[in-house]
């Protein structure tokens, strides 16, 4: 069963997994109408960055609602992504230049 | 020199609070324990030490860089969805010359440009000089290379490099 959970949160909480779920699957989208490499990268950070930041935040909404005191510790998930995935994209670039002509004029 | 650094370390005590959920004292202390431990321990894999200053400027940085990461997301929707009013995308390579120097201040504008969708750092010359950054839209260069300017080199400058701005 779940808990009851209050409006105040469950509202901001459903609209912030909405686009946050809309902006990951832009993203997505973004893989397989994206013509090269270089144009994909870009379009997968959509999902990396805000799509998730709305994830955690309704994550904090809810479970602080839940448990009558704030729960923070999703900002430290926050923290992590945002240390981690820039170093992950800028080693793919620089595979993707190694590898290939990049489409310059 | 040894200076025992304290800032990275209080920081590390936190990140041990907020992931356990707890303020007791024990996990105080073992967190404080970890912190020190660990940064006094990697001491000598990091020879240059950061000396950020003017923190009002660092969390003016933050909330610009939350706006511009908003609105890049929607940017970069309407690249992928098509909606740019019919004009092409150019995807391309932009140079852009630097004036900031120190490897932290750096390492954070690598991660600014590369969190924020649509623009990804892909290179910087041998002695810093010259950013090479991919970006997914590219229409008008000289503003980008302004807009970087303004927008995140001049304050890491003044985080990062104090002494040097005016």
């Amino acid at each position: 069963m779940m808990p009851e959970l209050p409006l105040w949160a469950a509202l901001p909480a459903a609209v912030l997994l909405i686009v946050g779920g809309l902006l990951t699957l832009i993203g997505s989208i973004g893989l397989l109408r994206l013509p090269n490499f270089f144009m994909r990268i870009h379009s997968v950070s959509m999902g990396n960055s805000l799509g998730v930041g709305c994830v955690l935040l309704a994550s904090m909404l809810i479970a602080s609602a839940l448990a009558h005191r704030p729960v923070i510790h999703e900002l430290l998930i926050t923290v992590f992504m945002v240390f981690t995935a820039p170093i992950t994209m800028i080693v793919l670039m620089q595979a993707a230049i190694k590898r290939t002509k990049p489409p310059r004029k | 020199m040894m200076r025992i650094p304290v800032l990275f370390p209080l920081g590390l005590a936190v990140l041990w609070l907020v992931l356990t959920e707890s303020l007791s004292p024990g996990h105080i202390l073992l967190g404080l324990a970890v912190g020190f431990g660990m940064v006094l321990s990697f001491q000598k894999l990091r020879p240059v030490r950061p000396r950020p200053k003017r923190w009002h400027v660092a969390i003016r940085l933050a909330l610009m860089v939350l706006i511009d990461i908003i609105k890049s997301n929607i940017a970069v929707g309407r690249v992928v969805l098509g909606l740019t009013g019919g004009r092409t995308v150019k995807s391309e390579f932009l140079d852009i010359p630097l004036d900031l120097r120190d490897p932290h201040g750096l390492s954070v504008l690598a991660m600014i440009l590369t969190a924020t969708p649509g623009t990804v750092w892909s290179g910087l010359a041998k002695d810093s000089s010259m950013l090479r950054l991919h970006v997914l839209d590219l229409q008008d260069p000289d503003a980008w290379i302004r807009t970087i300017k303004t927008r995140y080199e001049r304050p890491l400058i003044q985080i990062f490099e104090g002494e040097r701005s005016e």
